[in-house]
């Protein structure tokens, strides 16, 4: 057993962004030997606390202490030789590269010269291996590698010096059941080192199973330490979320506007498969599944930007055959993306450019784009959504993340859509713009236009959708309608549990 | 009044911050004007316009290539084959009767060379996917072997006088091939800010992604924009091959380096979504005036290339350090 109270310990962080206070007063601490499992959802800080702790982020208040030790982290390396490691959720391995060289890489044992001891360097990578009992030898290359094992060449990374606290961020999201038990027995042997373990995730299951203490975070705020065997996940749930979950949404009346998109027995490679759905004018059609499971296949197929297999697309009554996003604008469908920034927006363009997009072609007198056309339905639709900007001048990169959320979707209002699918509405964007971006999906709903609502948060389908569709591993399990839907048969709908 | 000039003041900064290199241009220009007799000169301004018409003309479409966040290298080629075209054709015998009109075939046949080896640059980078710096550095390489095939390592001369006449003629004050540049930059200048083709221009190099979420047909877009700079190049060809009415197999080398300084150094990333025709107009200005000017004060050829390579980083620094915008950047 460790001489010290805690291996890692952060005192009254602040950590404030351009646009967000990310982190308020937050307080946490690992003891040696110890899961702690940090709780939240998106945007509730978790990344930020994490990017702090590894020294990716110097805090503007508060205090770090590794080991009882005050410390001032400028660098994830220095981070490192004090004994904090942050097992990334993506990978950041060198591919082309040897396992024992991605060990140590950035600090390779050197000979004379600054020659690299492989002899050194593949004996210290096996003994680190071993301890992790990892099948694979030294000399393997990493792209060789199952995404399991890879996960392993990452933590036996951390373990090249006398790792105090190592921080998982959701390290089981792309692995098998059988290789997470590999990765729980190792979990386990750091804990029986004395190393103070530091566990984020999503998945309740399996923080109920491994985890000593739950801390929970919301809004950037500490919310509170409960111990394991003293909780459960009602309580957990809501001090995530901040009210306990009533998901009846009473009163609201189910559309019953036409049919205006249809499909049947959809399929596409090993991505989806048999998925049949209708949406009504009116109506917002929630999908809800774990990240994978298909949802956002779906959107991107129906907008022709991948290939079906099989199926049947029927819009207003008529079957029709996407080839193309070029092809299903034309068609009335619009697809706002999962992520903005990467594929919704040009960030280096202004916001009336890019809100007219897609219809600049329509806009032009003569050769040239008419300038007060684009300025009209610029400024409708930014008094529309409310969009807060000092101008159309303005760059898309300089806005918030609700506004330039407003911007996209507002993209594909000015088309007049027959079908709106929202992949993610809210993802990254602070606490008031959400509602604010759920109300707006509503009313859209309430306007007639037809909403698809994909998102990985479950208060945010449970709020927004008249139906909600569950999928789990590219097929879809469950419908339900408002009323019926509950969080525990929702939950289980997307695990495969019904 | 006085406010007047503030905002004016504030108008004219805000320009220097974007296009920096024409504040760069105005300093060497006076640099120039003070330090040698002969640079303050119409007649000299006018040899400087020549001078530069030529890559002037290629930057031209090199920055719409370039904000797609492409480039093309076979530029100097291109401006080869289309000169020798040019200038033999003019002369086959078919043509015997036809007098000064044989020259339009001429022409004709060398700017459709440069569209067809554009629109063939383009439509490999659209259909294999394989980075536009691999396609013209293939095409590049290539297409100048095709020209030492094609003129057998001879240069053409260009036996109707007509033709460089052409090249060493005037309209009013100016020279006839500055004029066409001048002309060209204020299309593309319209072409670049004002029309469609152009605003997808920007959106296909700022982001793929979102133009093919927005419907923008991104392969058939970059394709257009490789068949424009080819016209370019090949145009280029045909206006220097009439400066000096003759063409040889070794016209353009490093044609391609100097187009590209230019862009660059009128504030176009090479990431692409960023950039103007004002900006590469400066560009292009700036290296016509430092060799034209440098040359007056007599400076050997190899200094000259050693003080444009180092005023080309030291002006990218500068803008870097003057729009950084990046914050984020990770530290190397």
């Amino acid at each position: 057993m460790n001489a010290f109270d805690t291996a890692l310990r952060v005192q009254g962080i602040v950590k404030t962004f351009p646009a967000v206070r990310a982190l308020d007063d937050v307080s946490f601490d690992v003891r040696p030997g110890e899961v702690h499992a940090l709780l939240g959802e998106n945007g509730a800080g978790k990344s930020t606390l994490m990017k702090v702790l590894a020294g990716m982020h110097r805090p503007d208040q508060g205090r770090i202490f590794i080991s009882e030790e005050p410390a001032i982290l400028h660098s994830p390396l220095e981070a490192k030789r004090l004994g904090v490691v942050l097992i990334h959720q993506e990978l950041s391995l060198a591919e082309q590269m040897s396992v024992a060289e991605n060990i140590f890489l950035g600090e390779l044992p050197r000979k004379n010269f600054g020659m690299v001891d492989w002899k050194k360097l593949y004996a210290d990578a096996e003994a680190i291996l071993q301890r992790l009992n990892c099948d694979f030898g030294p000399q393997t290359r990493v792209e060789d590698l199952s995404i399991a094992k890879k996960q392993m060449v990452e933590i036996a990374r951390a373990l090249t010096v006398e790792a105090k606290a190592v921080i998982f961020d959701e390290p089981t999201a792309s692995l098998t059941d059988q290789e997470k038990e590999v990765l729980f027995d190792v979990i386990r042997d750091l804990q029986a080192q004395g190393v103070g373990i530091v566990y984020i995730s999503h998945r309740m299951e399996e923080i109920f199973r491994i985890s000593n203490r739950i801390s929970v975070l919301r809004d950037g705020t500490y919310r509170g330490t409960l111990e394991t065997v003293d909780t459960n996940e009602d309580e957990v749930t809501r001090l995530m979320i901040g009210r306990s979950l009533d998901t009846s949404r009473g009163g609201k009346v189910v559309s019953t506007g036409p049919v205006v998109l249809k499909v049947e027995n959809l399929s596409c490679g090993d991505l989806f498969e048999n998925v049949s759905f209708s949406v009504q004018a009116g109506e917002v059609l929630g999908f809800y599944g774990l990240v994978g499971a298909g949802r956002t296949a779906i959107a991107e197929a129906l907008f022709g930007l991948r290939r079906l297999s099989q199926g049947k697309v029927v819009l207003n009554g008529q079957e029709i055959t996407i080839t193309s996003p070029r092809h299903a604008v034309e068609q009335g469908l619009a697809l706002v993306p999962e992520s903005r920034k990467e594929q919704g927006l040009v960030l280096g363009m202004s916001c009336r450019d890019n809100m007219t997009l897609p219809q600049i072609g329509n806009l032009t007198t003569g050769p040239f784009v008419s300038n007060g056309g684009e300025i009209a339905i610029f400024d409708r639709y930014r008094d529309l959504l409310s969009i807060k900007t000092p101008g159309w001048r303005q760059l898309v990169g300089n806005l918030s993340g609700g506004n330039q959320q407003k911007i996209v979707i507002g993209k594909w209002l000015a088309m007049r859509p027959k079908v709106l699918i929202v992949d993610e509405p809210t993802r990254g964007i602070d606490v008031g713009s959400k509602a604010e971006i759920h109300n707006l999906l509503r009313e859209l709903a309430a306007d007639g236009y037809a909403v698809i609502v994909i998102s990985s948060e479950m208060p945010e389908i449970l709020s927004v959708s008249d139906r909600i569709i569950a999928m789990y591993r590219g097929e879809i399990t469950r419908e339900f309608t408002a009323d019926e839907v509950t969080e525990d048969n929702l939950v289980q709908a997307i695990s495969g549990l019904s | 009044m006085s406010i007047m000039n503030k905002s004016s003041a504030a108008r004219l900064w805000r320009q220097v911050v974007r296009h920096p290199i024409w504040f760069f241009v105005l300093v060497i220009f006076i640099f120039f004007s003070l330090a040698t007799d002969h640079f303050f000169a119409f007649h000299n301004f006018q040899n400087i316009l020549v001078q530069t018409s030529t890559i002037g003309l290629i930057a031209l479409g090199m920055t719409l290539v370039m904000i797609n966040g492409n480039i093309d290298l076979s530029v100097g080629a291109t401006l080869a084959l289309a000169a020798s075209l040019a200038v033999d054709i003019q002369g086959w015998p078919v043509f015997e009767s036809w007098g000064d009109w044989a020259m339009l075939p001429a022409v004709i046949a060398a700017l459709a060379s440069g569209i067809m080896l554009g629109a063939l640059n383009g439509i490999i980078v659209w259909k294999t996917g394989v980075n536009a710096f691999i396609v013209t550095l293939g095409a590049m390489l290539g297409v100048r072997g095709l020209v030492f095939i094609y003129t057998q390592e001879q240069s053409f001369y260009a036996m109707n006088f007509a033709y460089s006449d052409f090249g060493s003629s005037a309209v009013g004050p100016l020279p006839t091939l500055a004029v066409i540049f001048l002309v060209f930059t204020v299309i593309t200048h319209f072409l670049l800010a004002r029309t469609v083709h152009g605003r997808n221009t920007y959106a296909v190099g700022g982001n793929r992604d979102a133009a093919v979420n927005a419907g923008i047909r991104v392969g058939p877009h970059m394709v257009v924009n490789f068949m424009i700079v080819g016209f370019f190049a090949a145009l280029a060809g045909v206006t220097l091959s009439t400066q000096m009415g003759a063409s040889t197999p070794n016209l353009g080398r490093d044609y391609e380096l100097w187009t590209i300084t230019a862009v660059v150094l009128g504030g176009t990333k090479l990431t692409g979504g960023a950039g103007n025709i004002i900006g590469t107009l400066g560009g292009v200005l700036a290296i016509g005036i430092l060799r034209n000017g440098m040359n007056l004060m007599q400076v050997p050829a190899f200094y000259v290339l050693v003080i444009l390579g180092t005023i080309l980083i030291a002006v990218l620094f500068l803008d870097k350090q003057v729009n950084r915008k990046e914050d984020g950047e990770l530290r190397v």
